[in-house]
């Protein structure tokens, strides 16, 4: 049977010179960077080397780069980490409905503990307002945390906008982003857009499961949420994940050199993908937008198509895909993302999936796929 | 062996032992198996974790040890409509409701087979006992499960031709020691886990809570039909004809000491009539009413025919005559012999040796030309 990915936005293939690359950083750099002989020194190295690129590809220093297991604790240091830092400064925090669940449980334990969480609004392409957020904020404002990019609409939000309005006014609140889904295919520099802290992770951008950083500049100072050693500037402890920053950092480096080409062709796939649906006379409409988008997730609203049905449907022709969220008991449970957007009731809801498309894409794969979505609707 | 590569087959997943062997057996057999769990009640713990998730994942180390794709689909609002609301609608007339046959009957043999059906299944398995043998003109027939024990025809009495025509039950011809042996043999991560057991939705919880969170219990008087008062009871809904357990009253201390019995129920006065020993008149029906009836081979029966029953499950069934109305939707049926405890709202099924004929839903019952107060 034919396998074809279009699933790049839950996590994408590792690309084949980052596996070369861990494979010799693990053969070549097997000592504790913190250990103070020749093997300590070889895995330093690597280190820094990927410490550097990492950095780099913000417009960050190397230090201001704490490397994580993924991009989920990068977001739950960064909201997690600034409440307890900054209790004494005020107990609000600026958020939106349309975060990914490693922030918004987050600001669930947060709420539990009192502080107070102004949720924005998405209008119906699943982007929130600047004026909503400037009314919100206020002087006992400690956090606003507002993902660049949405992980299954790929709607990207005011983040330069946010960011300068609060650097204007010298607000004393942080400035978190979660960039998770964006910082493959958007190029981000994090004094251009005025953040504080921004998450990433490298399994998105074809680099290994198992490791993402946390940008802390240097004006914010946060508590280690896993102590232990002194690693990370005492930031983040725990023994170095060498061959993981290794293949990161090199995936980073393949990523940012033609990125958007890259993105480019993610977008042209996706209108490829509707072209040929329109051929073959499928109703769809879009779920967020073409302008103000990552570029590698297409949502589509298939009306009249049970979502939860058509993935298996498309799984069993070899097409993986995405709807909805899981529930822990495997079913597709309603997109949360889709409800702030929609309201529960709309059709759109339990009738959209989500496209997304990266590193190895081919126009044969979208060919064999409208052709499967054809056999499917037509049956 | 026969290529059946090309046929496409849906097994039901529960996350037990028989669905597992079920699945198991049908790889080995070289069909094109497609496990898919079936989330048909939403219930979280404090954690927001569901409930179905450990069975769920035994679903998932079961298929990934025998190499076939895996689904859950939820069918939540389904099982909502066209089980949990009939079986509260049958507690409010203070019957005895089977949710397990009407599942069979309105989800995994309507809804679910409709959805396999659209995943271009050929058949769709199950791992209940019982057999189903197809004749040479295609005519389907169901069997009792050779594990007596297991036998669950009782609960598919409902099927029709068309629903049977398009399902396997590979375990209809194994002991159940067999089943786990072969669960054994095969490592399969279920081998050793317990048989679930009561409704599935309640679970281990205490049945009478449960129900109480849906139906308020109206207390009320419990008496014996000469007019004591024996003491009171909790909502007429929480007990079922002939049961012994759980009523508080011993034997009267005059040397009478048969135990006591649900005999009756009364809903316009609220009055629970109890009786004792077990050979009271009023647990005793020579015949009952029965509706929905429905026959497997999808043909007429004579209006007059007889044959064996069973009116619960995990009982020898009896012989009976029944009485079909012209239009075979309803049934007098009347027993050799009067039988004990014949609840309304439970399901009434019909035997002629091994073959499984159909059944009904169990209204009245009557003692000669007295119709029982049991609802």
């Amino acid at each position: 049977m034919k396998h074809v990915y279009l699933d790049h936005a839950a996590t994408s293939p590792v690309h084949p010179e980052v596996i070369e690359k861990m494979v010799v950083a693990m053969e070549e750099a097997y000592g504790n960077p913190s250990s103070s002989h020749s093997f300590g020194r070889q895995s330093h190295s690597y280190l820094n080397q990927s410490r550097e690129i990492l950095a780099h590809s913000i417009g960050a220093s190397p230090h201001e780069i704490i490397m994580t297991s993924c991009g989920t604790e990068s977001d739950n240091m960064a909201v997690l980490g600034t409440a307890q830092q900054r209790k004494d400064l005020g107990k609000h925090i600026i958020s939106s409905q349309v975060e990914h669940p490693a922030v918004i449980k987050a600001l669930h334990i947060l709420e539990n503990q009192g502080y107070e969480v102004t949720y924005l609004a998405v209008d119906a392409k699943g982007r929130i307002s600047v004026e909503d957020f400037k009314s919100s904020l206020r002087d006992d404002t400690i956090l606003v945390t507002i993902m660049y990019g949405n992980n299954e609409v790929g709607t990207t939000m005011p983040i330069r906008e946010i960011g300068q309005y609060l650097k204007e006014n010298k607000h004393q609140a942080y400035f978190h982003t979660d960039a998770v889904q964006a910082y493959g295919l958007v190029a981000l520099d994090v004094k251009e857009l005025g953040v504080d802290m921004l998450s990433v992770s490298s399994h998105k951008l074809n680099g290994p499961k198992g490791i993402g950083f946390l940008y802390l500049s240097d004006a914010v100072e946060l508590p280690s949420l896993i102590v232990g050693g002194g690693q990370e500037s005492g930031r983040r402890a725990g023994t170095e994940n060498i061959p993981g920053m290794a293949g990161f950092a090199h995936a980073v480096r393949l990523t940012k050199e033609d990125q958007e080409e890259k993105r480019q062709a993610a977008l042209d796939d996706g209108d490829y993908l509707m072209s040929g649906l329109d051929r073959i006379g499928v109703d769809y409409s879009i779920n967020g937008e073409r302008e103000h988008t990552i570029g590698h997730v297409l949502n589509l609203h298939l009306h009249g198509v049970d979502a939860s049905q058509f993935i298996i449907q498309l799984d069993l022709k070899g097409i993986a895909v995405s709807a909805g969220s899981a529930c822990s008991a495997g079913t597709v449970d309603p997109s949360p993302v889709l409800v702030a957007m929609y309201g529960a009731d709309h059709p759109a809801i339990t009738e959209s999936i989500r496209f997304s498309f990266g590193l190895g894409t081919t126009q044969e794969d979208l060919d064999y796929t409208i052709q499967s979505i054809e056999k499917i609707l037509k049956k | 062996m026969s290529d059946n590569s090309h046929i496409r087959v849906v097994v039901g997943m529960s996350g037990g032992v028989d669905s597992s062997v079920t699945a198991y057996l049908l790889k080995e057999q070289g069909y094109e198996v497609i496990g898919i769990f079936m989330k048909n009640w939403e219930e979280k713990d404090e954690n927001g974790v569901c409930t179905a998730t450990e069975d769920y994942q035994d679903v998932q180390r079961v298929a990934e040890q025998i190499g076939i794709p895996y689904y859950s689909i939820n069918f939540e609002k389904e099982y909502w409509d066209r089980v949990f609301t009939y079986f509260l609608e049958e507690y409010k007339k203070n019957r005895t409701p089977n949710p397990d046959v009407m599942c069979n009957k309105e989800i995994k043999f309507k809804a679910f087979l409709d959805y396999a059906m659209d995943l271009g299944a050929d058949y769709l398995a199950t791992g209940h006992y019982a057999r189903v043998e197809r004749d040479e003109n295609g005519l389907a027939a169901m069997l009792r499960g050779v594990d007596t024990n297991k036998d669950q025809t009782y609960f598919l009495n409902q099927l029709s031709q068309e629903q049977l025509s398009k399902v396997m039950f590979p375990l209809g011809g194994m002991e159940k020691s067999e089943v786990r042996r072969i669960a054994e043999e095969a490592g399969l991560a279920t081998a050793h886990k317990k048989d679930s057991t009561g409704i599935c939705f309640i679970g281990e919880r205490d049945f009478n809570e449960f129900l109480n969170q849906y139906l308020p219990a109206q207390p009320g008087k419990m008496m014996t039909y000469d007019g004591e008062i024996k003491g009171e009871h909790h909502g007429l809904m929480y007990y079922t004809i002939g049961q012994r357990k759980g009523l508080g009253i011993g034997g009267d201390g005059e040397g009478h000491n048969d135990p006591w019995f649900v005999v009756g129920k009364d809903m316009t006065k609220n009055v629970l009539y109890v009786g004792q020993g077990d050979q009271n008149d009023k647990l005793y029906a020579t015949h009952l009413d029965a509706s929905d009836i429905s026959f497997i081979s999808g043909h007429d029966y004579p209006k007059t025919f007889k044959c064996t029953a069973k009116i619960r499950y995990r009982q020898k069934d009896v012989p009976v005559t029944v009485h079909l109305s012209p239009d075979q939707q309803t049934a007098r049926v009347k027993f050799d012999q009067p039988e004990k405890a014949v609840t309304p709202g439970q399901a009434i099924v019909f035997y002629d040796d091994d073959v499984c004929l159909g059944g009904g839903t169990i209204d009245v019952a009557y003692n000669h030309s007295e119709a029982l107060q049991y609802v």
